[in-house]
């Protein structure tokens, strides 16, 4: 082989260190972080009260289901798939948690852990369908909406549940004075984002959402990754599910509005590329987190909470253009 | 002699890179000017600027003398600039007549498109190309590369292109396509057409080129009228060294068959297969696109699974249903379009490597960080890939130096037979040595190679044996020193000479002729 090789200028050791402290710091996850640090501090001195302890928890705390569902979302867009149907499975597994404590004699513990098998059963099943009779997920999800959201209506009649046990309040405990949504939304966190990069499964995700047919021809079981993915998924609706249902005293049977979309908004502006292969939960955590503290920085500065949403779509587009120039700018070597 | 189009001192830079550094190049009226180089030597830049997609930061592009800036590639196709890309940009959905008036379909007085006029027009530049046989109505969408092209070329005469430029025209085109297209390409140039040509194979040059101009590094290196010329000279300018040996195929010790395949069919490509290949032996496959080579190697790797037929590995009768299962069975399998099968671009070479050994490297679900490292590490070093880290994202590294990586990932899962789909294509002349010598040091080392490739040069270059494909079948096998290019295309093309037929495929050829 040497009679071919060339000579390759080989890079300055300090430059690649300052290449890799670059690309850590352009990355999406540091941007979120760098973000909302900036975004507390300014709030905080227009607004001190923004910063007393009780706001930060709600900050912290608000959404903490919202990402602990993105974790979820986000492994599923990462593999190249979407679930739109997953605002809609909260709202049945919400409801499940409030009617097994409520109308079963079984342990309030069985009211936690049912719904994250609910979760994993729904999950199978959109996951049946787009890895094994190949029908594209939005196609699919949109139909598990359609039915998760008409039965439960159907079901319920959108009433109310209440005399919920007194120690059916999972999400009102506050081990070590930190609310447990946080506690989950951190822990959770933290695991998947480990497993995600340094699992064999983990790392197959990305192989399938990044080149479907490379992953295919290097042995990689599609099938089996993206079935997994969907009921990994299920389950973190599940457990999103459970903070939801257990943090008032009252469940209301009805889907909230508009709950897939932050959700899957929380993965988008994560850095999750909507395009596949790319993204972390890491981002999507720090995304949540970020939307609540904007909205909750627009009480605090006298703008209407009505237009977090647009500032929501804004963030989305942003995010997604950022994503776009990157890979043209890959593309273009 | 006035050039048409002249390029004077042009630079251009991207962020970390300088694509072309006062660069020259010219053509004139009447002329095929081959454009040559590696990958990253600047063509594509050249190309791009001179069809208008980007505006150089020095020097200028003068058209017949005079000074002109191309703001964009609308500006360039109103100065006479077609290009015909490698991935045509044909719409599937339209016929042909549409395609070839695509943004300037004739109008009639209401100022509505003149069907009538729009297909006779097409039919009028069609017939000037001497193509008589396509049906105008027809979608392109259902028509072949070989009829995309022409249909592409048709609309660029359509406005009035007096420079075409052609990028790597013949990498996805049948022989006889290939033929028809040097046809069209001589007529053009009779009519005084300017043609830059592109290609990476050297053959073609030397058929259709009068002029060629080699870029290396961003650089000029030389222009050369082609009699004056030979294809070690051109290869030197290009790759700024003497390649002694673009095949250096070592002797190696030919062992017990890996890989035994009888009456194999897959329909409708496969057509009753029969074929061994031995330990330590490279049997390059030639055949036409189309011919089922392709699928053939996909049926062994498990993609297509096969309908009938045996295939025994190490002498023990297998099925293969799945590429896992291949894999299992220490098969390997490059691919012929390491783009869309091969790599994962958003992962960086240690991931791309590791990828057919996941399993094997993680332990307890979790891969193993230290070993994937350091089986990235030595695939680099054995492989030279030309890479700052093992942790370079594959998407910045060269046509060459990916092929490598993808080559990589199939040599950690350490195979007893590799099949490679077309190893060198698309792939510089430098990158293309290497490669054929990890090939030949592969057998040497007893692991069993079956090669399919279309330049019968690499063909004949590298395989102890060669067997040719047509219709589904294997129609003919020749030793290395027995095998011509004469015979083997002639093989590939059509009724082989009696005597070359295989005799256990006789009678499957014989059907399938039918």
């Amino acid at each position: 082989m040497t009679a071919v090789t060339t000579e390759y200028p080989s890079k300055a050791k300090s430059s690649s260190l300052w290449k890799s402290l670059r690309s850590i710091l352009a990355s999406q996850e540091a941007i979120l972080a760098i973000t909302l640090l900036a975004l507390v501090v300014l709030v905080g001195a227009a607004n001190p009260r923004f910063l007393a302890e009780r706001n930060m928890s709600d900050v912290l705390q608000g959404n903490a289901y919202i990402a602990v569902a993105a974790i979820g979302m986000s492994m599923v867009i990462v593999s190249g798939n979407i679930d739109i149907s997953i605002g809609s499975a909260i709202g049945v597994l919400a409801t499940m948690c409030g009617l097994i404590a409520t109308e079963t004699e079984l342990p309030v513990i069985f009211s936690w852990l049912l719904p994250l098998l609910g979760g994993a059963l729904i999950g199978a099943i959109n996951g049946f369908f787009v890895a094994y009779l190949r029908i594209p997920s939005i196609v699919v999800t949109l139909g598990m909406l359609s039915i998760l959201k008409g039965g439960l209506i159907v079901y319920r009649g959108g009433e109310t549940i209440y005399n919920l046990p007194p120690d059916f309040g999972l999400a009102q405990l506050r081990p070590l004075g930190i609310p447990s949504p946080v506690w989950f939304m951190i822990v959770l966190t933290v695991l998947a984002a480990l497993w995600m990069r340094y699992s064999a499964t983990g790392r197959s995700i990305y192989a399938v959402g990044g080149n479907k047919e490379a992953a295919m021809l290097s042995g990689i079981n599609i099938r089996s990754v993206i079935m997994k993915v969907f009921i990994i998924n299920g389950v973190f609706a599940g457990i999103s599910a459970v903070l939801y249902a257990t943090q008032f005293t009252s469940i209301q049977a009805v889907v909230p509005p508009g709950l897939e979309l932050s959700i899957i908004t929380a993965s988008v502006v994560g850095g999750v590329s909507i395009l596949g292969g790319t993204g972390t939960v890491i981002g999507s955590t720090l995304a949540a987190v970020l939307l609540r503290a904007i909205g909750s920085s627009m009480v605090f500065i006298n703008v209407s909470p009505y237009w977090l949403r647009a500032v929501q779509g804004v963030l989305i587009l942003i995010t997604v253009l950022a994503d776009i120039l990157r890979r043209r700018q890959l593309r273009r070597h | 002699m006035q050039p048409l189009l002249e390029l004077r001192n042009i630079s251009k830079s991207f962020p970390g890179v300088q694509a072309l550094s006062k660069a020259q190049f010219e053509v004139r009226e009447g002329e095929v000017h081959a454009l040559l180089g590696e990958n990253g030597a600047g063509k594509s830049t050249m190309i791009k600027l001179i069809s208008g997609l980007y505006r150089p930061d020095e020097g200028e592009i003068l058209l017949q003398g005079q000074p002109v800036v191309f703001h964009n590639p609308r500006d360039a196709q109103a100065a006479g600039v077609a290009t015909i890309y490698q991935e045509l940009s044909l719409y599937p959905e339209l016929t042909v007549a549409e395609n070839i008036f695509m943004g300037h379909a004739p109008r009639n007085r209401f100022g509505m498109v003149d069907w009538g006029a729009m297909r006779q027009r097409a039919r009028e530049l069609l017939a000037s190309l001497n193509i008589h046989d396509m049906d105008v109505d027809r979608k392109v969408g259902t028509m072949t590369v070989g009829n995309r092209q022409r249909v592409e070329i048709a609309k660029a005469l359509s406005m009035n292109a007096r420079i075409l430029i052609m990028d790597e025209p013949t990498a996805a085109l049948t022989e006889a396509d290939v033929q028809q297209l040097f046809e069209i390409v001589r007529l053009l140039r009779e009519r005084g057409v300017a043609i830059i040509y592109i290609s990476h194979r050297l053959e073609e040059v030397f058929l259709l080129a009068d002029r060629v101009t080699v870029l290396r590094d961003g650089q000029y290196v030389g222009t050369k009228p082609v009699k004056e010329t030979r294809e070690d000279e051109l290869i030197s300018m290009m790759v700024g060294r003497t390649i002694h040996n673009l095949f250096p195929k070592l002797p190696a010790q030919v062992g017990e068959p890996v890989l035994e395949v009888e009456n194999v069919w897959r329909k409708p490509d496969v057509r009753g297969v029969t074929l061994t290949v031995r330990a330590g032996e490279i049997v390059g496959l030639a055949g036409l696109v189309g011919s089922g080579r392709s699928e053939f190697a996909q049926v062994v790797f498990g993609i297509s699974p096969a309908d009938s037929g045996t295939i025994r590995v190490n002498g023990k009768r297998v099925e293969i249903k799945s590429p896992a299962d291949a894999l299992k069975l220490g098969i390997a399998y490059v691919p012929e379009d390491r783009g869309t099968q091969g790599l994962i671009r958003q992962m960086n070479i240690r991931e791309n490597v590791s990828l057919a050994v996941l399993r094997d490297i993680a332990r307890n679900t979790f891969v193993n960080r230290k070993a994937e490292r350091s089986l990235a590490e030595r695939m680099i070093e054995q492989l030279s890939i030309r890479a700052y880290s093992s942790d370079q994202v594959v998407n910045k590294l060269s046509g060459g130096n990916q092929q490598k990586v993808v080559v990589s990932k199939w040599l950690a899962s350490k195979p007893r037979l590799l099949i490679m789909d077309e190893p060198t294509r698309g792939i510089d002349v430098g990158a293309k040595a290497e490669i054929h010598r990890l090939i030949s040091e592969l057998a040497q080392q007893g692991m069993a190679i079956l090669m399919i490739s279309s330049e019968l040069p690499e063909i004949m270059g590298m395989s102890d044996r060669i067997l040719v494909m047509r219709g589904g079948t294997i129609v003919a096998e020749y030793s290395r020193d027995r095998a011509t290019q004469e015979i083997i295309a002639a093989a590939m093309m059509s009724e082989a000479a009696p005597e070359t037929i295989v005799p256990g495929n006789a009678a499957t050829f014989e059907s399938a002729a039918l």
